[in-house]
């Protein structure tokens, strides 16, 4: 089968790979037919997520169909359209039964500290991921959602993380009714995050970049305003005084371990591997947030430590709340926000190529070339 | 900034998940209504058929694992001892860097050993640059990182210039005398006034 496959940083191909196999009886086989290329992937092609091997295949965002079932299998068919949360989860243990699926302590020996997911390192359990022809499913009986016949393949594929990690970013942010939320990134997951704000009852939503064309983009499609951070000397400092100078009720980190604004952050965390990302986002975050207010982190940062401001959450007396999305817990409220048009993911698709050419995808997304925001790969079977 | 009556008409679903009760995850860990789908107490276990590493935090291997591009070489040397060192400790972290460096050119050179070179240029994606209009999409843009790389690119031609300016300053006329100072002091030891600095 035809998979996209990790060589080295910045550097990706197609290749011929054997077909995934059942190895457990709760696994599956899909067929995919939509796999997204990720903003977290980003950090993998750059080669920054430890035990990244060469011959790997990412790609945690996908739809497939059911081509092959393991002998316990009850709640799949062959033959179903499914979208696969991009975590990998047991539905047993101490965390599942908590609905914390991304915590899952049963799907990643690897590690401890993170849960499983599909093609993102062996950090996170060496399994392949969705970039593919075909990909293995473990636990196919709790991880995937059976696709609804009225909804778009397209839709489905972005509630397999983009649009969860939005929803739940802005959920963490324990908004208030007219609370002034500030989403630091425009990027799939800051898109969501700042729609999702108006459903919990935000009263001012605001963007910060540094992308024009994502501004722009964010400006219509979520109603919000838009700060280009390049354009302002301070951005905490601005912030603080459009907000009476208290600061942002609510404050949601969704850009994560590579962001710009800072040239030592940058240097030392993406540049040097002397911390686990730049820190820059959480930073301005924390001190763009009003004295009790809640930091909301979704932006992904690598397991060592980081230059975060931590005098400032505690003399703050601020409330940090983080983690990985657990989309399977989001997915019933979210799909019907999607049929009751309350939220259309599909719009934020600016690109769909063929698998073969991903090494352009992915350096088109990294490079944000083209006003790229979303590119969806398409196997040659589902074109 | 608009009340809530004028946000509701102007922004569908305003505020439809302001209750609590509407937010999945309110709270935090709680029993899924909807079962989580599992329909066991204990999973199977999958068989490991190749090598599997487990973290030392862990007392078994987890019951389902990703079996995808087992170690191999030196890399895997280094995989090796980094999973006998705790999560907690960044060596092992560090040590995993490493090894995906080392595995990179074991590719590459696996690569040209079995007569099928990489093409970079290709798995970089570069002709993305022409089509996807590589310079108006970078300049004029506001772009935080082109700034950036700005000053990456001085500071390494700062970095240039100092190592080639120290070049320069050893290639001094002075450098013969010197030079020839630190013969004499070889054969003769310290100078007179050295030694008086030090009675």
């Amino acid at each position: 089968m035809l998979a996209m496959t990790y060589r080295g940083p910045y550097r990706v191909r197609t290749e011929n790979k054997p077909m995934p196999e059942i190895e457990h009886p709760n696994d599956a086989i899909v067929r995919v037919t939509r796999s997204a290329i990720c903003g977290s992937d980003l950090h993998l092609y750059h080669g920054l997520v430890p035990d990244t091997r060469v011959g790997m295949t990412f790609g945690h965002e996908f739809t497939g169909i059911v081509e092959d079932i393991g002998s316990t299998v009850q709640n799949l068919k062959v033959g179903d359209p499914v979208l696969v949360p991009f975590n990998i989860s047991c539905g047993s243990c101490f965390f599942c039964k908590k609905e914390l699926y991304s915590n899952c302590h049963n799907t990643n020996p690897n590690a401890t500290a993170v849960g499983a997911i599909y093609g993102y390192s062996h950090t996170t359990g060496g399994y392949d991921g969705g970039q593919a022809e075909y990909v293995r499913i473990p636990f196919a009986d709790v991880g995937p959602w059976k696709i609804p016949d009225w909804m778009d393949i397209e839709d489905a594929v972005l509630l397999t993380d983009a649009c969860p990690t939005g929803y739940q970013a802005a959920e963490m942010g324990e908004i208030k009714e007219n609370d002034t939320v500030v989403v630091f990134g425009a990027g799939p997951v800051g898109i969501f995050a700042a729609k999702s704000a108006w459903l919990l009852g935000a009263g001012r939503v605001i963007v910060i970049d540094h992308l024009d064309y994502r501004l722009d983009f964010i400006r219509n499609y979520a109603q919000v305003e838009t700060i280009n951070f390049t354009q302002i000397k301070d951005i905490v400092l601005h912030l603080k005084k459009l907000t009476d100078y208290l600061g942002a009720d609510v404050c949601i980190d969704a850009v994560g371990a590579e962001a710009d604004g800072n040239f030592l952050q940058t240097f030392t965390g993406v540049k040097l591997p002397m911390q686990a990302g730049a820190a820059t986002a959480l930073n301005w975050a924390i001190d763009s947030v009003r004295k009790g207010g809640t930091v909301s982190v979704v932006g992904v940062y690598g397991p060592t430590f980081n230059l975060v401001s931590m005098g400032d959450v505690l003399n703050k007396g601020l409330r940090i709340n983080a983690n990985q999305a657990s989309v399977k817990r989001y997915l019933p409220r979210l799909v019907e926000h999607v049929k009751e048009k309350r939220l259309s993911p599909k719009d934020i698709i600016t690109h769909r190529i063929p698998l073969e050419e991903v090494a352009d995808g992915y350096h088109m997304f990294s490079s944000k070339l083209d006003h790229c925001i979303k590119t969806l790969l398409i196997p040659p079977k589902a074109a | 900034m608009l009340d809530s009556t004028e946000l509701k008409s102007k922004i569908p679903g305003w505020g439809i998940d302001l209750d609590p009760k509407n937010r999945p995850g309110v709270p935090r860990e709680k029993t899924s209504p909807h079962g989580t789908g599992a329909h066991w107490d204990v999973p199977d276990r999958q068989i490991p058929r190749v090598k599997i590493y487990k973290s030392s935090e862990r007392r078994s291997l987890t019951p389902v694992f990703g079996t995808s591009c087992p170690p191999k070489g030196l890399s895997g040397v280094l995989r090796d001892y980094a999973y006998s060192l705790s999560e907690a400790r960044k060596s092992h972290w560090f040590l995993l860097i490493i090894a995906d460096r080392v595995d990179e050119v074991e590719g590459i050179l696996g690569s040209i050993f079995q007569l099928r070179p990489h093409n970079p240029l290709k798995e970089m994606g570069l002709a993305t640059e022409f089509k996807g209009e590589g310079f108006r999409s970078r300049f004029g843009q506001h772009r935080a990182d082109v700034r950036r790389m700005r000053m990456e690119a001085l500071l390494v031609l700062g970095l240039g210039a100092l190592l080639l300016g120290r070049k320069f300053i050893f290639r001094n006329p002075d450098k013969q005398s010197t030079e020839g100072l630190s013969t004499d002091r070889r054969k003769f030891g310290r100078r007179s006034s050295d030694r008086q600095k030090v009675a």
